[in-house]
């Protein structure tokens, strides 16, 4: 089992959801964040004044799912969740240890 | 006639009750955008009212209610309020102005629909005084300080023409000189307070009040009249939408306070003139015209972002319509088309169509002429940081 972490722009939340959705990829969490990437967010210039907005608004998508998902999960997210521009994220991958449901007794040991 | 204290006192709450509907647009529309435009939203509110207050202050009431120059726009007689005085038919002069004030104030609000989310701040301010200098002057000339329109006998009671029609095709031209937010139609725009949007549409309907039945400019029988109208109409308008919206889908609440709007809106031109049957017609033809004009705008693609053109410009167009269909003479001395009068019917088409070229025509010219010197637009990135931080350095979120 492996945890997929993408961190994406708010506004491709709805893209990058329905096209997991369309190829079977359902459980996920979904959290509002703010951060920053390696450009140290965005600076904007007024008329030689400088307004640095370093932590912007992103979401982050969590999703627990057998090794063999992980690659297509990473296209999809790159595909519906890419501008091109700085700030598009990044996606994290680790080593699931245990999945223990709450509702039943079951208990999955990786 | 002398002062009557109880018209005064009628008239300076109206005149607050008014007042109060500019932020309760900030609020309504603030609702709508994304976070990160909630306080640019709210704040272009407040501001358009304090510029129209100075604007009217110095020239403005005077463009509007001076000596009239040609049916088209008024003399420079009261400029910064000379000879406007504690004096007055009923009510103190200064109240009459500072009533105007207000109706001035909150359509330069309502026109901030049209540029939500991406509007430079400095030049919403250049083109601000423009336009209620250029549209919103000679059009309230026109309807209530001598101009042609009063002349030629069209009836907008308390600013169907006037307010909404201006705003809402000002609004319309105003976004297509703007161009559309960056990702409309691609990604997601949802309204991210619908709370915060019906606080706004509370304080619009508690606020409209003032504005129908203070138009009566006296505490008397045609204000109760016109109070009772506008609060039917709004119902009706409200139920309305609501309505064809759950035939859609759901039922939202966003539809229904819209409807509301819609039917609050329609009822203005004709409150002192029709009776609450007719008032109901009005408020459910409104609710389903603005409903069907949204939807049309959307399969259109147009970013009017947030409906000032469906809901106050059709609607408008609607109200000042639909005064010469019902008005009748028992309640405001004039009958309409229902009431065996076709006249008055094309008088009021005359007023609304002639009113809606004008405002759209100027207001492209105005949009197009800031856009050109100074830029209405800002920067890709600053939209994408959002207004709020942008031209605020401000931010709702911790």
């Amino acid at each position: 089992m492996k945890k997929v972490e993408a961190i994406i722009r708010p506004e491709k939340l709805e893209q990058v959801k329905r096209a997991l959705e369309k190829r079977g990829f359902f459980p996920m969490t979904v959290t509002e964040v703010r951060g920053r990437g390696a450009q140290k967010g965005i600076c904007l210039q007024f008329r030689g004044k400088k307004i640095e907005v370093d932590l912007i608004p992103k979401v982050r998508i969590d999703m627990v799912v057998p090794d063999s998902d992980v690659t297509p999960i990473i296209e999809i997210i790159r595909a519906e969740g890419r501008t091109g521009k700085n700030g598009d994220g990044k996606i994290f991958i680790t080593h699931v240890e245990m999945v223990a449901a709450v509702r039943t007794d079951e208990i999955i040991m990786v | 006639m002398p002062i009557d204290s109880g018209d005064t006192a009628f008239i300076l709450i109206c005149t607050a009750m008014v007042m109060l509907m500019t932020p309760g647009v900030g609020l309504f529309y603030g609702g709508m955008v994304r976070k990160k435009n909630l306080i640019s939203m709210i704040a272009l509110a407040f501001i358009a009212f304090s510029l129209v207050t100075i604007q009217w202050t110095c020239v403005g009431y005077s463009l509007a209610f001076g000596s009239d120059i040609g049916g088209f726009i008024g003399g420079l007689d009261f400029l910064g309020l000379t000879g406007v005085g504690m004096d007055g038919e009923g009510i103190p002069d200064l109240l009459f102005m500072a009533f105007q004030l207000v109706f001035a104030g909150l359509t330069l609000a309502i026109l901030t629909s049209g540029i939500a989310e991406r509007i430079k701040l400095g030049s919403f301010i250049v083109f601000g005084l423009l336009w209620t200098t250029l549209v919103y002057d000679p059009l309230a000339h026109w309807a209530w300080g001598g101009g042609w329109a009063a002349t030629l006998g069209a009836l907008d009671f308390a600013g169907g023409t006037v307010v909404h029609i201006s705003s809402g095709f000002g609004a319309l031209a105003l976004a297509l000189v703007i161009g559309k937010r960056v990702g409309f139609g691609q990604y997601s725009m949802e309204p991210h307070n619908i709370p915060m949007t019906l606080l706004g549409g509370a304080l619009l309907w508690f606020g409209w009040f003032g504005f129908n039945a203070g138009s009566a400019l006296a505490a008397n029988g045609l204000a109760a009249s016109a109070f009772v109208v506008t609060n039917i109409s709004a119902a009706a308008g409200a139920l309305a939408w609501m309505g064809a919206s759950w035939i859609n889908g759901k039922p939202s609440s966003l539809g229904m306070i819209s409807g509301g709007l819609a039917g609050l809106v329609a009822i203005t031109p004709a409150a002192g003139f029709v009776n609450p049957l007719a008032a109901i017609v009005i408020g459910v033809v409104a609710g389903l015209l603005c409903y069907a004009a949204l939807l049309f705008r959307v399969r259109k693609g147009l970013d009017e972002s947030l409906d000032a053109w469906a809901v106050h410009g059709m609607g408008g167009l609607w109200g000042a319509l639909a005064t010469g269909i019902f008005a009748t003479a028992a309640i405001g001395g004039v009958d309409g088309l229902i009431y065996g009068n076709p006249g008055q019917f094309v008088i009021q088409a005359i007023d609304a169509f002639v009113a809606m070229g004008y405002a759209f025509g100027v207001t492209l010219v105005l949009a197009k002429l800031v856009d050109m010197t100074i830029g209405l637009r800002v920067t890709e990135e600053e939209e994408y940081v959002g207004l709020d931080i942008a031209q605020h350095g401000e931010s709702i979120s911790a």
